[in-house]
């Protein structure tokens, strides 16, 4: 069984490098995420709608279970005691360990000085489709017509030739066969490689460190995880055409045989 | 790397099994399918005069000798690979589907305009490599095109490829100094039309102006061409890798040693 090494990264690549090449005093990585949050939308008289929350939770209890929730509170402008009843609804929610991370259709200002006025606004997303029950419990926000989703991996069925480049930024690239030297696969997520890995496979593009590269027999010419990188000279000889993983570790990259 | 002489070997070898073939040149500016056919001094036009429309396609067709059979299209070496237009060649290419059974389209070395327009409009691919890194490489590249930019791949049909080992040298691969066959095999993973061993015979064959499969029918790399020709047919042959061949005094030392 071979041991894992976790390998420093080469100082060059660690800092940021500034036009005259030298390198910047501190750098922040920063990155973007999108992540789905439910939108639920309560109506009034609220007893009746949590009634069938309840009853729709009941079905499906983890619905609301580590998911981001935003909650509409447009109705609640109509109802004659306007932020009184959104401020009912939030602590109606909060006592069902529902997770609102924002609210929208509302100024939470207005809810004066409780918890909730610091919640802030979400900007309007992309609605989507999250499950098809879910649909039912705010009728609000299954009107809009679901937009297709990219596949979040991409299947390659043949091998990767010298010379071709395989870029996929929403997610994970699978290739059955061997991707050639001269070639490259780059991935938003991980990287599975069910056959040699001769070529440059750079993974994690979006999600970053915690992308990883699979492949069953490591010959590769470079490999990437998020802002780290390794070519072949980098590991040792006795890994060179094993079956492989590879990740972020600390500063570099760790290295670990799989067989 | 052997293009040129794989397919005149072949055309000769498909010729001898009845087919009707025609050879054609596309290295266009560094013509040599004329020099190893032998049909140099009988050049009047050739494939820029067709694709251009300067001449009619019987004018350019050189019919070989030896075989009634086998015909070359050979190039122009004055011009350049910028002379040939992609529907001038599919013009020349259907004409030459209503005449033949067979069009070997021997393709320039290089991804550069003139390996474009050889492989444009195949139906079949044989990719030649030598038993380097290099060469296996570049074949891996050619592979990768023939699956994108041919004409076939384009309509999302499958472009059949098949892969023959030139070059081959029994006794230094066995010392490690070249790639195994099942090393190149398990890279480029294509099915093996033929493995030919190197031999003095293929210099002496295109010296002499003749298809090596022609020149000497009994050498073995005549039968490792005229074998792979067959399989082109559809005939199922074993492909037997070339034996190493050894002096008398090797194989005494040889046997000596392994009863010891």
């Amino acid at each position: 069984m071979h041991e894992d090494r976790p390998l420093n990264a080469d100082p060059s690549t660690a800092a940021a490098r500034t036009e005259d090449g030298i390198p910047a005093p501190s750098t922040i990585l920063m990155r973007g995420r999108s992540l789905l949050a439910l939108v639920i939308a309560p109506r009034w008289p609220l007893a009746a709608w949590l009634e069938a929350l309840d009853a729709q939770t009941h079905r499906a209890a983890n619905l609301f279970e580590q998911r981001p929730v935003v909650v509409n509170l447009a109705a609640a402008l109509e109802d004659e005691r306007g932020p009184e009843a959104a401020l009912e609804a939030l602590v109606a929610l909060a006592a069902r360990n529902i997770k609102v991370i924002g609210v929208e259709g509302i100024d939470p200002a207005v809810l004066g000085q409780t918890r909730w006025s610091r919640l802030p606004i979400i900007p309007p997303g992309r609605e989507t489709a999250v499950r098809e029950d879910v649909g039912a419990v705010p009728p609000a926000t299954a009107t809009a017509p679901a937009p297709v989703r990219p596949p979040p991996s991409l299947l390659i069925d043949r091998p990767v030739r010298s010379g071709q480049s395989i870029v996929f930024d929403h997610g994970d690239i699978t290739v059955i066969g061997a991707v050639a030297s001269g070639a490259e696969v780059i991935a938003g997520g991980s990287i599975h490689v069910y056959g040699a890995l001769r070529g440059r496979a750079i993974a994690g593009l979006s999600v970053g460190a915690a992308a990883r590269i699979f492949c069953q027999k490591l010959e590769a010419e470079m490999v990437a995880v998020d802002d780290r990188y390794r070519t072949a000279e980098h590991w040792g000889a006795d890994l060179h055409g094993r079956a492989v993983q590879i990740r972020r570790d600390r500063d570099g990259l760790r290295f670990s045989a799989l067989d | 790397m052997g293009k040129t002489t794989s397919a005149a070997a072949l055309g000769a070898a498909l010729a001898q099994a009845g087919q009707n073939v025609v050879v054609v040149d596309f290295d266009v500016g560094l013509r040599n399918l004329d020099l190893v056919m032998g049909a140099e001094r009988r050049v009047v036009f050739d494939l820029v005069n067709v694709v251009q429309g300067d001449a009619k396609l019987p004018q350019a067709l050189i019919r070989d000798r030896r075989i009634d059979k086998l015909h070359l299209l050979p190039a122009s070496q004055t011009r350049d690979k910028d002379a040939l237009t992609e529907p001038g060649v599919e013009r020349v290419m259907d004409e030459l589907r209503q005449q033949f059974d067979w069009i070997i389209c021997d393709s320039p070395a290089g991804i550069e305009k003139g390996a474009t327009l050889a492989m444009r409009f195949a139906d079949v691919a044989v990719v030649v490599t030598n038993p380097e890194v290099s060469s296996v490489r570049d074949s891996d590249r050619i592979i990768g095109l023939l699956d994108a930019k041919t004409l076939r791949a384009e309509r999302g049909e499958s472009i059949e490829k098949h892969l023959l080992l030139t070059r081959y040298d029994a006794a230094r691969a066995a010392r490690g100094e070249m790639m195994k066959v099942e090393d190149v095999l398990e890279i480029l993973a294509i099915p093996l039309l033929g493995i030919v061993a190197e031999s003095p015979d293929v210099l002496t064959a295109s010296n002499v102006g003749c298809p090596v499969t022609l020149h000497n029918p009994a050498s073995s790399v005549a039968r490792a061409y005229d074998e792979a020709a067959r399989r082109l047919l559809g005939e199922t042959i074993v492909v037997t890798t070339p034996a190493e061949r050894r002096g008398l005094m090797s194989r005494l030392f040889g046997r000596r040693a392994a009863l010891a």
